[in-house]
């Protein structure tokens, strides 16, 4: 490691500096221009994340270190940036016929979510402690405005409160925790840490034990597992749809990657010390999310459990701790992604009379109505509930296998059963759609933008099977890599 | 005289953190008192963090203490500006009268 940086020492970090400048002139840009120009600022931070992914994609393939160490750029990082890429993009082009009726039409608004992308970035490339925590904060700082965007609302601003409050408590945690593993083990450095606890009897003393506990609360925290979710159903009911959308998909997705890559990087070797804890919070997460989730009259909310519902799902796949299980995690994220995004795209697309809805029974007689809205809406929930050949049976598929093939009995039959658990409000909602009485008919789809991504994102889940080698190859090659390094 | 040694900052910054989280906990009237706690869980993180670096002789630590001051500065700010909205929109800021969303 040389003192002076050379450019060569920035190469791997150009994706997220091109990001950072970009959303620096989009700021300024709109501070000029003024709200008038949301929406081409809107469309130009579209641009600037399908830039961010090109230069990506232009980078050579091999693992690199950037800043002595503090940031790494491997397969899975590439793969989770893209899957995060695709999350934000969508969000934002999602919020802009939104934010204009509503009357929120801001610029801060697609300069923030840069921001947070900036923010989920550095974090799925965090390979020390400190950058970790950067990384996480300037995520959720940016969060926690979007989520009280919409300044007018009492329930938006709630939610706003609500999400800080307890993301400051968990980053408090998580930071407890990291002091206590950097005390006991004098590194804060990923690569380092895994050295230390390497070896034939590896014994990480009980100061590094409980502050990884604390870690792991933190980002449980992050990731809404069950004990630490009572944040999620009120955060996702208050904050506007399209702000929804955007939390349900690109942070959890960093937040999982973040997970899978702390404990299977650096404490690798604990994870007997580990694994216990992710397998009850796993079983505690599916099974939540699939009881509390049949009372729910509020699809915002009840997406909100189901969201909950299949973190447990997926950290299935990181109880396993093998390659398969972390393959397995990859998978479900991609499809877990185009489900949510397709899904709230109905939901934005909820509305009479100018007026948005989001009542399940809101959605009675949708097949008379508009038979293709609830064509897609039904595939969607086919697939959250797991039904094959739909793209979510599969990623329950791979992560339960891994499971399976683990020896985890238990935790593949309690997801089975969750699943069906699961399986009944997911078919409530296509019951309604497609044989309650009809009420009055929605309003024409309110843009053409909306159609376009729901569409994709139903043809990507109904054929997934058709042709799914990519998404799960790029997935085994982003496991292989956290293996092979550690 | 007690020598004062690391196990003491250690005590102290335990304290301190669990104080804050029971004060996000316990508190049932003020939000700027959960704001309040939730600094003195980031400041107990940083004696930890400066008594590991002198310990340790390492300069992490303190690298990492002086990068949470100022992320906890930025934290403030956005509390208190998203506290300002929710006052405006309720007339209140009771930690009991948060509560338009439940079950």
């Amino acid at each position: 490691m040389s003192d002076t940086v050379t450019m060569a020492d920035l190469y791997p970090v150009l994706p997220e500096v091109c990001l950072a400048l970009m959303a620096m002139a989009l700021l300024m840009f709109g501070v000029f221009r003024g709200d008038k120009s949301t929406s081409s600022c809107s469309w130009l931070a579209v641009l600037a994340l399908l830039l961010t992914g090109v230069v990506m994609a232009l980078l050579p393939e091999e693992a690199d270190l950037a800043f002595g160490g503090q940031f790494v750029v491997d397969q899975f990082a590439r793969f989770m940036k893209w899957l995060v890429l695709i999350g934000s993009a969508l969000a934002v082009i999602m919020s802009i016929n939104y934010n204009a009726r509503e009357g929120i039409e801001r610029f801060e608004f697609p300069v923030l979510i840069l921001f947070a992308s900036l923010g989920m970035l550095l974090m799925v490339s965090a390979n020390d402690l400190i950058s970790l925590y950067v990384g996480l904060e300037l995520q959720s700082l940016s969060l926690y405005v979007i989520a009280a965007f919409r300044r007018d609302s009492a329930k938006s601003s709630e939610a706003g409160l609500k999400y800080f409050v307890l993301g400051a408590l968990s980053s408090g945690m998580l930071l407890y925790g990291a002091s206590m593993i950097y005390g006991f083990s004098g590194t804060t450095r990923f690569d380092a840490l895994s050295n230390l606890f390497t070896g034939p009897s590896p014994d990480p003393g009980v100061g590094v034990v409980v502050g990884l506990v604390f870690l792991l609360a933190g980002l449980a925290f992050k990731v809404s597992a069950v004990p630490f979710h009572m944040w999620t159903p009120d955060v996702y009911e208050g904050a506007p749809t399209p702000v929804t959308a955007f939390f349900a998909v690109a942070p959890k997705i960093a937040a999982i990657a973040l997970l899978v890559r702390t404990m299977i990087g650096p404490f690798g070797e604990l994870f007997d010390q580990w694994q216990q804890i992710i397998i009850f919070i796993s079983i505690a997460s599916m099974v939540i999310g699939a009881l509390a989730a049949i009372w729910q009259k509020n699809l915002k909310r009840l997406l909100a459990y189901s969201s909950i519902g299949h973190v447990g799902y997926a950290l299935v796949g990181l109880a396993a701790g093998s390659e398969e299980g972390i393959r397995g995690i990859g998978v479900y994220m991609a499809i877990y992604l185009a489900m949510n995004i397709g899904t709230f795209c109905c939901v934005l697309s909820m509305r009479r009379q100018g007026v948005l809805v989001e009542g399940i029974e809101d959605l009675a007689g949708l097949a008379r109505n508009h038979p293709m809205m609830a064509a897609a809406m039904a595939i969607f929930m086919f697939s959250m509930a797991g039904i094959p050949p739909l793209a979510g049976f599969f990623g329950k598929l791979y992560v339960f296998m891994a499971a399976v093939n683990e020896g985890l009995y238990i935790l593949a039959i309690v997801g089975v059963l969750t699943s069906v658990v699961g399986a009944f409000y997911y078919l409530r909602i296509i019951k309604v759609m497609y044989f309650d009485d009809p009420e009055d008919a929605f309003d024409r789809l309110p843009a053409r933008e909306i159609g376009l991504i729901m569409m994709v994102m139903g043809a990507f889940t109904l054929f997934f099977f058709i042709y799914p080698s990519p998404i799960i190859d790029g997935a085994g090659q982003a496991a292989s890599v956290l293996f092979s390094a550690g | 005289m007690v020598e004062v040694g690391l196990s003491h900052y250690l005590t102290v910054a335990a304290i301190l953190f669990t104080l804050g989280v029971f004060g996000i906990f316990l508190n049932r009237k003020n939000v700027i008192i959960i704001l309040m706690s939730v600094e003195l869980i980031l400041l107990a993180v940083n004696i930890n963090l400066v008594a590991f670096s002198i310990h340790l002789n390492d300069l992490a630590g303190q690298v990492f203490a002086l990068l949470i001051l100022a992320i906890a500065a930025a934290e403030a700010a956005i509390g208190l500006a998203i506290i300002v909205v929710y006052f405006r929109n309720r007339g209140s800021i009771a930690v009991e009268d948060i509560n338009l969303m439940k079950g």
